[in-house]
């Protein structure tokens, strides 16, 4: 069925055209000296970007460099408070994100936009500007016919999302883009959710599309590998101001990374000492738990950390780490199998916790481990408001004594806040991150038990943080790491677990961890 | 690491939240926001008079006048004061009943439940002990009325807690089974014979009443309802019980990571919630009623409801709260006799206000009138703090 055939008469005629229309060659897309301040904070300054028709092209910097900024000006999501942009030749106003959908741009976020519980088809005639009342499914089905027969990949229209794999997902948002007649795609770190090979995948795929002159990319990554591998040009923004660009195939990855970084030296973790790893401290054994829908999310984890040591978890995400950790916190409740801490069974209750020393940083630490309404002092304080020295007549708080003790921690953590009695959700994430350390690192700690401790923060932080969890190990803590981080994986564990579907899949020393190997087992092919 | 805000909408993902201090100098910005909850709470009754205003005014009534006459029956004399007084004691008790689940995040509106069981209790305690020392009958009443009352909430507490059933519902629920469990004892086997019109138990005695504060008209349950306040604001803003509960109500997943027993706290955070109501459903019993009967569902327990919202669930601003909204129904009878209104238009105020209330909700954050000096402020500090 030819693409023309299956056009509907009367309604959507727009649409269809636009369908049918597509593959013209992508108009060019310029940011031309694009600014944006919020109060007095400039957080773009005069930044230029050129994105060459059917090219791909990434957009690398640290976190906080202003790319998800210069994108959303784009996309008309903020407003620019200084240069404009321009589609083909002309320059545009892109008030809103549908403005930009008609000039054929279209974004593609981190975090999947896809209805779950709806099919394919479903999801694409949905996301359409204007959805008739009234929906002629026979005619939607044969339009996606034979729009999925012109693309390189397709999925079955009839699915449903729930039933797709994450590189599937993904791929399917990258189709609902050209579904809608987007020429010029803004892909936002399209592969964090994906294994090496789905990556891979996707990515393979659109940079063919892009060379055959289909559509032109614009990617925000910090993976150096895919820009190298499916980039055709590259800019680099530091600070919110333009720090370099060119053709990827001119530049090397070490001039890259100092565009990104500056001067600056690459931050280096704490040494590794050599422990000798003895007694099992945590052993979880047979492990089974349901997910909040209660579906079977882990299905028999066993696994063993030993004193001195730091055990990592990799995997990709939604394989049943994030419930796997919160059966270690005491969030979720399991089926069946065992904890023990130091042999004796382990419930995660505040006696068990005090008494044998479990400190947890987990993911999303003002989510998980804050309570965003109460101050800094009180939330360093979590873990010994009810103990003496904190405690008057073993009843009453002692809130002057929190204080003082906040104090002292927001020092020597170097916590950036007005005061310690802040609210503590007024802080930025990684001095929201330095509290929860600053809580979890004073005292006596047997077991650290961390989940993607370093998402979302600076190089510096990031540094800080590595330093810490080492320096726990070496200071005779057994360390669980959960991360979907492979290279913070590989430069902080002694051992290596993966996880997929719910259960250990692999196990390797770190010393002899093979990548390609590890890439395998993720992907549940082990 | 990974970047870029998960949520693409959200300017405030761009700039650190730490951005926000207070700037050096500018001391009153600390004041604005601990008065926000009164001047809030100010504004909405001034929006629900003028509301209501406008109901008397379509009743052809000078609105003004109304309002006059109101706050002299509630406010004006001495003898309408107390009046005031009175009706304000079980309103306190009641309101603790929701504003103290709420300091774990849970609605419970069934006030009027615990009220009714604990007044029940408290009279079947009275009618045993009697013959003992009036101060012991009075100990076993409050002692049976807090615990019964205690009980019923509590066991909306221990339904959430294990089988996850919601509390607003259950207690609201459980309210209708108390007032039909009430009738059926005391039209069945606590009837005195000798309540004819009006089934009731029998009378706990004058002796064993609980009387005056001396110098005053107003029964000891004012102090009760005081103290309860007083008592309640300790324990949840100085306690290790309050700022667990603290935890749990502002994050239960930190709660939970802390290794809080979260579930114990929430039954019993509702057994003190409905002990407080039940303690009032004594308090009529004993020091108003003499017995228990239908007098005992008299909608203090929801009154309460709109006293802990108008309070915003803080313990201290029940007692003043409490003082207002029974003003408004010590002045009901008066605009009666004087205006030809209804009885009930004072409740139609008292729905307003609730509406009204639960409408300013949204204006938190919104009344900082420095705001825009303190973003100037914060946004040049950025560099040192960010």
């Amino acid at each position: 069925m030819s693409a023309a055939a299956a056009q509907p008469a009367g309604i959507e005629r727009g649409f269809g055209r636009r369908l049918a229309a597509m593959p013209s060659a992508p108009p060019l897309l310029i940011a031309e000296r694009v600014s944006k301040r919020f109060g007095a904070l400039t957080v773009l300054d005069s930044v230029s970007l050129r994105l060459e028709p059917g090219s791909v092209h990434a957009l690398l910097g640290e976190n906080g460099a202003g790319k998800s900024t210069l994108v959303k000006c784009i996309m008309g999501f903020y407003h620019a408070d200084g240069g404009r942009v321009l589609v083909g030749s002309a320059a545009v106003s892109i008030k809103n994100p549908k403005d930009a959908q008609v000039h054929g741009i279209g974004m593609v976020y981190q975090h999947f936009t896809l209805v779950e519980n709806m099919t394919v088809a479903e999801n694409l005639v949905l996301s359409r500007a204007q959805v008739p009342a009234f929906i002629d499914w026979k005619k939607e089905h044969a339009m996606l016919d034979s729009f999925m027969a012109r693309m390189p990949f397709s999925i079955s229209p009839t699915r449903l999302v729930r039933q797709l794999a994450a590189g599937e997902k993904q791929k399917l948002e990258i189709l609902k883009q050209l579904y809608l007649g987007s020429q010029i795609v803004i892909l936002d770190e399209p592969t964090s959710v994906l294994t090496p090979d789905e990556a891979d995948s996707v990515l393979g795929m659109v940079r063919d599309m892009a060379h055959r002159g289909e559509l032109s990319v614009l990617m925000i990554t910090h993976k150096f590998r895919e820009v190298t591998r499916f980039c055709d040009e590259v800019t680099v923004l530091r600070k919110g101001r333009f720090a370099g660009s060119g053709k990827v195939s001119a530049l090397t990855t070490a001039q890259m990374a100092e565009m990104m970084v500056g001067a600056e030296p690459p931050s280096a973790s704490a040494a590794r000492e050599a422990t000798t790893a003895t007694a099992v401290v945590l052993s979880v054994a047979r492990l089974e738990a349901d997910d909040d829908l209660g579906l079977p999310v882990l299905d028999g984890v066993s696994f063993e950390v030993r004193a001195g040591e730091i055990v990592g978890i990799a995997g990709v995400s939604g394989n049943g780490q994030d419930q796997l950790v919160e059966v270690l916190a005491g969030q979720r409740r399991l089926r069946s199998g065992s904890v023990a801490v130091a042999g004796e069974p382990y419930g995660a209750t505040r006696r068990e916790i005090r008494e044998q020393g479990v400190r947890l940083l987990p993911e999303a630490p003002l989510r998980n481990a804050c309570v965003p309404n109460m101050s800094v002092a009180e939330n360093i304080g979590f873990r010994n408001f009810d103990v003496s020295p904190f405690t008057l007549w073993r009843w009453l708080v002692r809130h002057g004594s929190l204080r003082r003790h906040a104090d002292v921690a927001i020092d020597e953590f170097r916590i950036k806040t007005p005061s310690a009695d802040e609210r503590i959700g007024n802080l930025s994430g990684g001095n929201v991150q330095r509290a929860v350390l600053a809580r979890e690192l004073t005292g006596q700690v047997r077991l650290l038990i961390v989940a993607n401790p370093c998402f979302g923060l600076d190089f510096a932080a990031v540094a800080e943080i590595r330093t810490r969890i080492m320096g726990a190990r070496n200071a005779g803590a057994a360390v669980l790491l959960v991360s979907a981080d492979l290279d913070e994986v590989f430069a902080l564990a002694d051992r290596i677990l993966v996880m997929s579907e719910g259960a250990i899949v692999h196990e390797a020393p770190a010393a002899r961890a093979d990548l390609q190997e590890i890439g395998r087992h993720m992907a549940g092919r082990g | 690491m990974s970047q870029a805000s998960p949520v693409p909408s959200s300017p405030a993902g761009a700039i650190p939240k730490a951005a926000t201090p207070q700037a050096p100098g500018l001391v009153g910005v600390s004041w604005v926001k601990k008065l926000e909850p009164v001047l809030i709470s100010l504004l909405a009754v001034l929006v629900a008079m003028l509301l209501f205003g406008g109901f008397l005014a379509l009743d052809g009534l000078n609105p003004m006048a109304v309002y006059e006459e109101m706050f002299r029956g509630a406010f004006g004399t001495w003898f309408s004061f107390q009046n005031t007084l009175q009706r304000s004691a079980p309103l306190m008790l009641t309101a603790l009943c929701t504003a103290l689940p709420a300091q774990l995040g849970l609605v419970v509106i069934g006030g009027e439940g615990a009220l009714v069981v604990g007044g029940v209790a408290a009279a079947v305690a009275g009618l045993a002990m009697h013959g003992s020392s009036s101060y012991l009958v009075l100990i076993t009443m409050f002692l049976a009325g807090a615990t019964a009352g205690g009980a019923w909430i509590g066991l909306v507490g221990a339904l959430r807690a294990y089988r996850g059933v919601n509390e607003t519902i259950s207690s609201l629920l459980l309210a209708y089974i108390a007032i039909a469990l009430m009738n059926h004892l005391v039209e069945g086997p606590l009837r005195d014979p000798l309540s004819l019109n009006k089934p009731a138990t029998r009378h706990i005695g004058e002796a064993n009443m609980l009387g005056p504060i001396p110098g005053l008209d107003v029964h000891w349950g004012l102090l009760y309802g005081v103290v309860a306040c007083l008592l309640a604001y300790v324990l949840m803003k100085r306690t290790v019980f309050g700022f667990a509960a603290a935890m749990t109500g502002g994050n239960l997943r930190a709660a939970l990571l802390s290794g809080l027993r979260v579930r114990r706290l929430l039954i019993f955070t509702c057994f003190l919630a409905g002990a407080a109501a039940g303690t009032a459903g004594m308090v009529e019993v004993a020091a108003v009623h003499g017995r228990a009967n239908a007098s005992l569902v008299a909608g203090y327990g929801y009154a309460g409801i709109l006293v802990a919202f108008v309070a915003r669930q803080n313990p201290l601003g029940v007692i003043p709260v409490a003082l207002l909204v029974g003003g408004i129904s010590a002045s009901g009878g008066l605009l009666q006799r004087n205006f030809n209104l209804p009885d009930a238009s004072v409740n139609v105020l008292q729905g307003i206000l609730f509406m009204v209330i639960l409408a300013s909700e949204t204006l938190y954050g919104r009344l900082d009138v420095w705001r825009f000096a303190r973003r100037a402020a914060a946004a040049e500090s950025v560099g040192s703090v960010a």
